[in-house]
């Protein structure tokens, strides 16, 4: 557990059989081609697998919680996702991540373009310290070398920040920068940036874990809107926020300290938190151990 | 958590304890006063040197001295206009050179280097940061005299010397404030789909933008008080030069140390030239690190 669990059970009650957002969906059904789909994937920090044998379909537009305990690989998982694993020295993938059909390690497939069509929200808020709050959420744009019109700018810099209920906070204030917000302002603002570059998929490695309850739950508000209209994978130690705000979950768990994760259980979030299939899920998710 | 709860009242310690308190007490004295000791003792030199520059310096910072070189004076009077201007040209070339070197080369460490290549730059900008100036001298005293002939000298001789000197300070410095860019805003810019190039363009080098410019000044101060290069290379003379790249060029550090070498009859006029001379070179390091200072703190990146 990662932060007060007490207030965010205060704020809204833990009910495991129901998560709170609305609606249910049928069990993911492998569908032809899935927006993102995992064959037998493994990563490696300098020949010392994180994870190994990943195979899973993630289905669209749905919120899909990766869960474990610590160093079972899961923020290793979502940054290979991106091909952001690669930037850390000597770090290796094995097996096939495939988006819409088509392997992001393929020969001649360049990260570049895969991120951007993969965004992701970190764990700790990073606006750019150099840019304003506009600036911020244009940044997908600029950094792209696409040209803007200056209304054409405008306008997707409202709809982003509208996206990530922001706008009403900032809207006096745009050309200030970023770093003066709040923390969950921050991080709404990191998320706004995601949108603003149009991704198919948004990546979120643990997007609450550094906030405070009041924005957490502005947070996961955020994602039960922004799973009509994008693939939404997110990695959570916080398994009511798992139940409250994801679709399907995938549980990850290493047999031993040293051992690579593997994914041990992915199913319906309500089938995953009732009815877990495997003795470790129903261990771990009532606190048995993790 | 409950043995913690509660110690035993046998073993609570009395609040005051005379004894030890005092020892304490008196620890704490010794300490600060050898720590304010030591301060005193590093400043002391700076003031006197302070002291002497500005007593003895004085008396010649006029008009004549900003506006006159010594071309045909004999004895009193005369300025050092050639020196200062030779000082600002060569400078001016020394950072013309070193910083684009300097600074690219700590971006491709920072940024790009892999394996041992970079480690390899690494270790030789180590050793040429402990290079004796008097070699970079040497140095650029053989490449010019290779190529246009022995004894060349120029005000480009000696920013070549000079550069030779400020690169490594840059790129050491350079390096220092790019490692203090959070990988997390890399990172932030890689996930939003930017090729490398504009990560470290849009993203690291704005970031650090104020760093850089004190990592730049700090190589400044480094080369400005330079002369055992200069006087090698680029050499001393009464006249004005505003041409780098032909014939002798005076710099300050030189022109001090000529003023004080070759006394001519009046003596005391030389020795008054030299102080003076010395004068505006500190005030001239000085204004370079008030500006290093009031550049960062313009360009920082602002938080509201």
């Amino acid at each position: 557990m990662t932060q007060q669990p007490l207030t965010l059970e205060q704020l809204e009650p833990l009910e495991l059989q129901a998560p709170v957002v609305a609606p249910r969906r049928p069990s993911p059904a492998p569908t032809a081609t899935p927006p993102l789909r995992m064959t037998d994937f493994s990563a490696s920090y300098a020949g010392r697998p994180a994870v190994a044998g990943v195979t899973l379909d993630i289905p669209a537009q749905s919120v899909t919680a990766f869960i474990g305990p610590s160093g079972c690989g899961k923020s290793t998982l979502l940054r290979s996702i991106n091909r952001l694993h690669e930037t850390i020295p000597q770090a290796t993938t094995a097996g096939r991540i495939e988006l819409h059909g088509e392997d992001v390690y393929g020969p001649g497939v360049d990260p570049v373009v895969v991120r951007q069509r993969v965004g992701m929200v970190f764990q700790r808020a990073n606006p750019f310290p150099a840019m304003s709050i506009r600036d911020n959420v244009l940044a997908g744009a600029k950094l792209r070398r696409q040209r803007l019109s200056k209304t054409a700018a405008a306008e997707l810099a409202e709809s982003a920040l509208r996206a990530a209920n922001l706008w009403d906070e900032v809207k006096d204030r745009l050309r200030q920068p970023g770093a003066g917000l709040s923390g969950g302002q921050q991080q709404r603002l990191c998320i706004a940036r995601a949108i603003a570059a149009q991704p198919e998929i948004i990546l979120m490695d643990e997007p609450c874990s550094a906030l405070d309850p009041i924005s957490t739950l502005a947070i996961e508000e955020l994602m039960a809107t922004l799973r009509r209209d994008y693939t939404v994978v997110i990695v959570t130690h916080n398994m009511q926020q798992a139940a409250r705000i994801s679709d399907q979950t995938a549980f990850f768990s290493a047999s031993a300290l040293r051992q690579p994760g593997r994914l041990i259980e992915y199913d319906d979030t309500t089938t995953v938190f009732s009815h877990p299939g495997e003795q470790a899920t129903a261990d771990y998710i009532a606190g048995r151990f993790g | 958590m409950t043995a913690l709860a509660a110690a035993p009242l046998a073993i609570r310690a009395p609040l005051a304890r005379e004894r030890l308190s005092r020892r304490r007490r008196w620890t704490e004295k010794v300490a600060a006063a050898s720590l304010g000791v030591a301060c005193l003792a590093a400043l002391l030199p700076l003031g006197s040197l302070i002291w002497t520059v500005l007593s003895r310096g004085l008396a010649r910072l006029d008009t004549t001295f900003f506006t006159q070189s010594l071309r045909g004076v004999v004895g009193a009077g005369g300025g050092a206009l050639h020196a200062i201007v030779g000082t600002a040209l060569i400078t001016v070339l020394t950072a013309l050179i070193a910083v684009p070197v300097g600074l690219l080369t700590a971006v491709y460490l920072v940024e790009y280097g892999r394996g041992w290549f970079p480690r390899a730059v690494t270790f030789l900008v180590d050793v040429m940061t402990g290079l004796p100036s008097i070699v970079a001298g040497l140095f650029a005293y053989a490449v010019f005299s290779l190529i246009l002939g022995p004894g060349a000298r120029s005000g480009l001789a000696g920013a070549v010397a000079l550069s030779l000197l400020m690169t490594p300070v840059v790129v050491k410095a350079g390096e220092e404030m790019l490692r203090l860019v959070p990988t997390d805003l890399r990172e932030a810019a890689l996930g939003l789909g930017a090729p490398t190039y504009r990560v470290v363009l849009k993203v690291v080098l704005p970031t650090a933008r104020s760093g850089l410019i004190s990592a730049v000044m700090l190589g400044l101060a480094r080369i400005v008080g330079e002369t055992a290069p200069l006087l090698l290379v680029a050499g001393f003379t009464d006249s004005m030069n505003y041409d780098p790249l032909h014939n002798r060029m005076a710099t300050l550090p030189v022109y001090i140390y000529s003023q004080w070498q070759n006394k001519g009859t009046d003596a005391a006029a030389y020795d008054a030239r030299a102080w003076t001379a010395a004068l505006v070179l500190i005030v001239f390091v000085l204004a370079i690190h008030l500006l290093a200072r009031l550049a960062g703190r313009l360009l920082a990146p602002k938080t509201r």
